[in-house]
């Protein structure tokens, strides 16, 4: 996918031919920021998505795990509770006879002893196999009350336990009640019941040692509360929620109260009786942590999602600049490569010109020189001096043809070039000296400000002359009588600097793009167009550089650069 | 002064006739042929002292001329008038032993003035030639007069 989109998006750079604007590189350079912050940031953003699921996930478990931990081991306490007192009343059934039971006084001193060796017995009853309730001691008034009919007196005589559900008694306190029946070797089953309070239930709820805003409860499986809750009533109201699915094992679950709190819920069904254990805990407990955790994580990542940013941008620009750079390199060497082929196969072709001219001018030559001669000899030609004229004419057009083939060869011709180590400055003064005496004619200011610290050069010395002979040439074409030319010469580390500057007519933008073109001329029949390319052919040649400035009417100015050491040319 | 004998070689009819035409108007009559081999027949049959030979001809070139001339009458003078030419070809003619090098198109003065010092430079070899030629043949009959003692 990423192959696909660098491709469509930056194969813009790869084709040479394409030139590079500013607008596609400001194109670029966001395409290539975008595509360096999705690559970065993508990873840095499913990692921080795993991390806080799972930062979630195990916080929850580590809420959960305890809430799952406390709830079990107090419905042990709970089932240890019933499960005592229930063999206690158990042991009463087996170790009495039944007519012992019967008899009221001792009924009454069991249920003393049985009072003081365990907490929440209120009172104990022996109940016959046909319902009736024999013998109580306790609080009511119950005696003879006939049991036959309720559900609880089957359920005894049937499984030999009860245990049952919390009812409202003796001075409004809770209460449960627990039956055992004992079947005689001989004789009918008698059902010994009594009844507790609950403050032990409570108490096994507050030994579970649960935070402010935590709750737990018992439950029957209707859903009535057997004890008090914090957050669901008084006993014997009715749980607010939907009883979870029954499990005897402690589980949590993840809910909503009634108020639209998010709790957990841990709860677990008693095997043995009708009881349900639950316990709960608000989630906003849990989530104080969760918040400082997420609160990390988020800043974490915009850090770094920051960082890669500022990291993603900088490298960016550091990268297009280079690409840049490159970019510029290669398009002016290619330049400078076409301008190399352009004026070797211009050489070739004008020295095939240059050649096949010269034959024919050979012939007008001998021809216009013949028809001279003649026309010389005779006396009485008529016209005579007109004729001659003329052909004088033809003649000198035909030396000015031999002159152009002849420059026309000069500049097809690659001369080795010759080097040897020489002052510069030298080379100026001797080649200014070939124009002093047109510059004094034309009453033009020659100046010659030359550097005698600049350091010597390696480099060709008939060469370089016909540099600055075309360049001076050029400046005393430019200038009017009376003009200025300066030539001013500056040493420096690897080499030496020389300024042509003349006070002359300048060119506009348009010559100035075409100086160096072979055949551009502004000198209409005087030039070649050749001067200048020669010049800068030689100039490159020598491993040095030509740059020239000019403003019409102005002036124009030439700098050359020539390094101390011609570097090697291909 | 004696007449020059000059020989004129040229493939180019037209330019080689009025060339000649124009020497002759200056005293300088010549003969004229229009290709190597009959450069070389002439050379044979008139003994020219001066030729002005172009390079660039079909069959036998100038240069070839050159290099068999110089060969076979070293006294011959030669000078290359020819529109083909760059350094590297004035170097190479130059070396082969021509006198001068002319690029076409050339003023006929200058021409002019070209084959009259050759034909002097000719003269003083050959005068100089026969005054060792003198030496030599008294060199000679010395080495004769030695050999007999031996």
């Amino acid at each position: 996918m990423f192959r696909a989109v660098f491709k469509r998006h930056l194969e813009g750079l790869s084709s040479s031919d394409v030139v590079v604007t500013p607008r596609v590189y400001r194109s670029l350079r966001r395409k290539i920021t975008a595509l360096m912050l999705i690559t970065a940031t993508l990873p840095l953003a499913i990692m921080a998505w795993l991390n806080y699921h799972e930062y979630q996930k195990a916080l929850s478990r580590e809420i959960q795990n305890p809430l799952r931990v406390i709830v079990n081991k107090s419905k042990n306490s709970f089932e240890l509770f019933l499960a005592e007192r229930t063999s206690a009343v158990g042991f009463i059934a087996q170790a009495y006879t039944f007519n012992e039971l019967a008899n009221e006084k001792d009924l009454a001193r069991v249920l003393k002893i049985l009072q003081t060796e365990y907490v929440g017995f209120v009172d104990l009853g022996l109940i016959n196999d046909k319902g009736e309730l024999v013998n109580y001691v306790g609080p009511y008034a119950l005696k003879g009350h006939n049991y036959a009919e309720q559900t609880w007196f089957n359920e005894v005589r049937v499984k030999g336990r009860y245990i049952s559900d919390v009812f409202m008694g003796f001075r409004k306190f809770p209460h449960v009640v627990v039956a055992v029946r004992h079947t005689l070797e001989s004789g009918d089953p008698f059902i010994v019941r009594a009844t507790l309070d609950t403050h032990q239930f409570d108490k096994i709820i507050a030994s579970m040692g649960l935070e402010p805003g935590s709750d737990a409860f018992l439950l029957n499986r209707a859903g009535i509360l057997q004890t008090s809750s914090q957050r669901f009533g008084k006993v014997l109201d009715t749980f607010s929620l939907p009883m979870p699915p029954p499990t005897f094992e402690a589980t949590v679950l993840q809910q909503q109260d009634a108020d639209g709190e998010d709790i957990f819920l841990a709860y677990t069904y008693f095997p043995e009786s009708d009881f349900v254990l639950a316990a709960i805990k608000p989630k906003a407990q849990m989530l104080r942590t969760w918040y400082t955790v997420r609160g990390d994580l988020v800043f974490i990542f915009c850090a770094g999602v920051l960082i890669v940013f500022v990291a993603s941008y900088k490298i960016t620009d550091l990268l297009l600049r280079r690409m840049r750079e490159a970019e510029e390199d290669r398009e002016l060497a290619l330049r400078q490569v076409e301008h190399a082929q352009k004026l070797s196969s211009i050489g070739r072709l004008a020295a095939g010109v240059a050649h096949e001219i010269n034959n024919p001018l050979a012939v007008i030559n001998e021809k216009t020189g013949l028809m001279r001669d003649l026309i010389g000899l005779r006396e009485d030609f008529p016209d005579k001096e007109r004729y001659l004229l003329l052909i004088d004419s033809v003649l000198k057009t035909v030396m000015r043809c031999r002159d152009i083939t002849r420059r026309m060869l000069g500049f097809a011709r690659r001369l080795d070039v010759s080097l040897e180590e020489l002052d510069l400055n030298d080379v100026i003064f001797e080649t200014s000296g070939f124009l002093t005496q047109e510059a004094l004619h034309r009453k033009i200011e020659l100046v010659l400000d030359l550097d005698h610290a600049a350091p010597r050069i390696v480099s060709d010395r008939g060469q370089l002359q016909q540099v600055f002979l075309n360049i001076l040439n050029n400046a005393l074409a430019a200038v009017p009588d009376g003009g200025h030319i300066e030539v001013r010469t500056r040493g420096e580390a690897d080499g030496v600097v020389v300024e042509v500057r003349d006070n002359g007519c300048g060119m506009s933008k348009d010559t100035l793009s075409c100086i160096f073109e072979p055949f551009f001329t502004t000198k209409k029949t005087k030039g070649t167009g050749l001067g200048l390319s020669i010049t800068y052919g030689i100039v490159k040649r020598l491993g040095g550089e030509i740059g020239v400035e000019s403003e019409v009417d102005k002036g124009t100015a030439f700098t050359l650069r020539f390094p101390k050491h011609p570097k090697h040319e291909a | 002064m004696k007449k020059i004998k000059l020989l004129l070689v040229d493939d180019e009819e037209n330019f080689v006739n009025t060339l000649s035409e124009r020497l002759k108007m200056r005293d300088v009559p010549s003969r004229v042929v229009y290709s190597g081999e009959e450069a070389l027949e002439a050379v044979q049959s008139d003994a020219p002292d001066v030729v002005v030979l172009d390079l660039r001809m079909p069959g036998i070139d100038g240069m070839e001329v050159l290099r068999k001339v110089r060969k076979s009458n070293p006294e011959v003078r030669v000078v290359i008038l020819t529109g083909h030419g760059n350094e590297a070809i004035e170097e190479e003619v130059k070396k082969l032993g021509a006198f001068h090098y002319h690029k076409k198109p050339v003023e006929i003065d200058e021409l002019l003035g070209t084959v009259k010092k050759a034909y002097r430079d000719k003269l003083d070899d050959a005068m100089v030639a026969a005054t060792f030629a003198q030496a030599g043949a008294f060199d000679e009959a010395h080495d004769i007069l030695n050999e007999d003692k031996d």
